[in-house]
């Protein structure tokens, strides 16, 4: 939702960034105010996945250029577990297992240390589980999910919702969700979406990072920003999603190399 | 990344302190005089001083082991000092008597053996460079018929029992290692478990290397007759020192009908500097015989010391339906080496066994796991189950696994999984997201990598492992 008296959350300001010494990332500027939905869409290796992972901070990808305020501060002068505890947090597309352990465990670790951060009780682990049940409900999740190992033997839906259960537990300030809607079944889509849907709010946002227009049909953005050869190329509301899932990304790209070439 | 991960595994050493005992040190150098110095040291009968002088009549004719993937500088064994023993060396009626440098040296190791006794309800028979200074609980134990003292105090007190025992499941000429351990071994542990009885509590004995250049070759022999039951517990750390030091133990477990032995071992011995320098060669022959029907044997180590790890504790499954186990952490790093595993021999009808091996790897370290399972052609029925798993820490450490699988009997059925996975960017990404610092996302993937072998593990020692591990691979994240 777009209202007034909204607050800069992220600023992002010509930011490039490089994988394997390779520039991806080409200038990307994008702002980010409390209580909206981003969408940043795009083709295959448009720089979408690269761009949420360059805001986190994985060390495969080197910010070569550009800044990005986060609430005001520099974040990119954050280690990636600082990013986390300010309130970035990241939808991973392929989420990793860890074997031996239990999903309760990585949870409450993970709760706990944002809790400290924000100067809040952590809870033991009785406690917690209540807390843990309470939100999994939201996301239609079977309580075994607390005693499997993380992510291991999961299905794609599975951890997808594992993702967006942790977004539920961190109350990030950002959420970036990087192909959250991939793997997914139409079922499994209307869970998760109807998740963030209810996790979204006035005070915080959310950035979709998404190849298909599908997931938009349940969570509707305020900003949809197309990518194309590590820059946004475009941006519309929500309306221009489905004018990409008529016509394709060529037009929008096409359109970028005229105008580029126009400039040289 | 990578550069964290180097840091996160390569702390310093932090039991690296000599402390300063005054030690009684015979000379450098290995014959028959040696021998007899140390058996008339010990004032032991003339039956022991012979087993001795063929176990090194043995040794003399022995090569040493090629076949470990290991590498290190040829042992010169007339550098060695065979013998070395704190003073004052008379009986100790308790723990006051104990010298306090000693006591502080297992404080400083956060072992204070007089309150973790207490706390875990542990007998603590204390090994410090050979011989037995302090033990406790010993009457309690005396009450239901167990006997838990230092080998050399068995040797006078119980002669029949260690000279039935002693050598009957390694062979003095059993292998180079064990044939010289058998030649100059100067103390270890002795536990006899009677009849029928199960043992009260966890037996514990610390073992510690003291003395520059001083070889140490342990003996232990655990022995738990029809029905009986025991729980033994090894736990070990050395002091830093430059020069590699050789230990070469023996164990030997037996069990008879229905008997029950469980054998823990954590071991935290000095692996050498970042640079490969220095550290413990720990090349052990530890071997378990289910000699009656019914009969377990279990052996669980965490191994994470020594610049070099040459281990396998075994089960020969003789008596029907006995049951074998190991399960097994080994960690490397810097430039450690461990070629460990096991080896089940199934000789007896329905005879099971399981192994269960993790292999971790860090540094320039390189960890094999290299286990044999026979089924002999009696051992009709037999099974065994093998799980295998190596975690790569970085780039440059190795992991290989070498199981040896033969079967002779077309009943068995025998089972060998084995898998590989590694902590990279990716995985510490992952938990830096969530808010999670290296080193507890190392911590915690590595934990759950070994929570399968940690589950077997007495609970203090469980405790103690799930440290140790951390301590091993904390460290000062950028």
């Amino acid at each position: 939702m777009i209202y007034e008296d909204s607050k800069i959350l992220l600023e992002v300001r010509g930011l490039r960034a490089t994988v394997d010494g390779i520039e991806i990332l080409k200038g990307i500027d994008l702002t980010v105010r409390t209580g909206e939905v981003h969408a940043i869409m795009g083709p295959n290796g448009s720089g979408k996945s690269t761009f949420a992972k360059a805001l986190a901070g994985h060390p495969a990808y080197r910010v070569s250029g550009g800044s990005v305020r986060f609430e005001g501060r520099d974040l990119l002068a954050l280690a990636p577990e600082e990013r986390a505890r300010a309130g970035l947090f990241l939808g991973f597309q392929y989420p990793i297992e860890i074997p031996g352990v239990a999903n309760s465990q990585f949870l409450r670790l993970t709760y706990n240390t944002l809790q400290a951060q924000r100067g809040k009780d952590e809870l033991d682990p009785l406690e917690f589980d209540d807390f843990v049940r309470e939100k999994m409900k939201l996301l239609e999740m079977n309580p075994d999910f607390l005693d499997r190992s993380v992510n291991e033997g999961f299905s794609g839906g599975e951890k997808k919702r594992n993702e967006i259960l942790q977004m539920a537990l961190l109350d990030p300030r950002v959420a970036i969700l990087d192909e959250t809607d991939s793997g997914l079944d139409i079922d499994a889509l209307r869970v998760v979406a109807n998740g963030v849907n209810q996790l979204a709010n006035k005070d915080n946002a959310v950035v979709l990072v998404t190849h298909y227009q599908r997931m938009l049909g349940y969570i509707v953005p305020d900003y949809v920003h197309v990518m194309s050869a590590g820059r946004i190329v475009k941006t519309g509301g929500a309306e221009l999603a489905l004018e990409l899932e008529t016509r394709g990304y060529d037009w929008v790209s096409a359109g970028q190399r005229e105008a580029s070439g126009a400039l040289a | 990344m990578s550069a964290t991960l180097d840091k996160l595994v390569n702390q310093p050493y932090k039991h690296g302190f000599v402390s300063d005992i005054e030690s009684d040190v015979a000379p450098k150098g290995l014959n028959e005089d040696t021998i007899r110095l140390i058996s008339a040291k010990k004032t032991e009968p003339e039956w022991l001083l012979e087993f001795r002088l063929k176990a090194y009549r043995n040794w003399l004719g022995m090569q040493e082991p090629k076949w470990p993937n290991v590498k290190y500088p040829k042992i010169d064994f007339q550098a060695i000092s065979y013998y070395a023993a704190p003073k004052p060396r008379k009986k100790l009626a308790g723990m006051h008597e104990v010298d306090p440098e000693l006591l502080r040296t297992f404080e400083k190791l956060g072992v204070p053996m007089n309150e973790r006794a207490a706390l875990a309800g542990v007998a603590v028979d204390v090994i410090f460079d050979s011989v037995s200074v302090a033990t406790t609980y010993k009457r309690k134990l005396a009450d239901v018929g167990i006997i838990f003292c230092s080998i050399s105090e068995a040797v006078h007190a119980h002669p029949e029992l260690v000279q039935r025992y002693l050598g009957s499941v390694v062979p003095a000429g059993d292998n180079y290692y064990a044939a010289l351990n058998s030649a100059v071994f100067t103390d270890g542990s002795f536990c006899f478990i009677p009849k029928g009885v199960k043992c009260p509590m966890d037996l514990s004995t610390y073992f510690r290397i003291n003395t520059e250049a001083s070889g140490q070759f342990e003996r232990t022999l655990i022995i738990a007759e029809e029905g009986a039951s025991v729980s033994y517990l090894e736990g070990c750390t050395a002091p830093k020192f430059d020069t590699n030091q050789l230990h070469a133990a023996v164990v030997e477990l037996i069990a008879l009908d229905n008997a029950d032995i469980k054998y823990s071992t954590v071991q935290n011995w000095y692996a050498g500097d970042e640079n490969g320098v220095g550290g413990i060669y720990n090349f052990v022959t530890k071997r378990g015989l289910c000699k009656g029907v019914n009969s377990r044997i279990s052996w669980t180590q965490v191994e994470t010391g020594s610049a070099i790890t040459w281990k396998y504790p075994s089960c020969i499954l003789r008596g029907d339906n006995s049951v074998g186990e190991f399960y097994s952490v080994a960690l490397t790093n810097n430039h450690q080496q461990a070629d460990t595993g096991t080896k089940m021999i199934h000789i007896g009808r329905n005879t099971r066994s399981t192994i269960v091996s993790k292999g971790i790897s860090a540094g320039h370290s390189n960890n094999s796991y290299r286990g044999l399972v026979r089924i002999t052609p009696r051992a009709d029925g037999a099974r065994n189950y093998s799980r295998c798993d190596s975690m790569l820490i970085g780039e440059r450490c190795g992991a290989n696994t070498f199981p040896y699988i033969q079967v002779h009997n077309k009943s068995a059925q025998v089972e060998h999984e084995a898998s590989t996975s590694k902590i990279g960017e990716d995985q510490l990404f992952y938990f830096a997201q969530r808010g999670i610092g290296a080193e507890e996302a190392v911590s915690m993937i590595i934990n759950g990598f070994c929570k399968d072998v940690f589950q077997q593990l007495p609970m203090e020692f469980a405790v103690e492992a799930t440290k140790l591990l951390g301590l091993k691979l904390e460290g000062s994240v950028g």
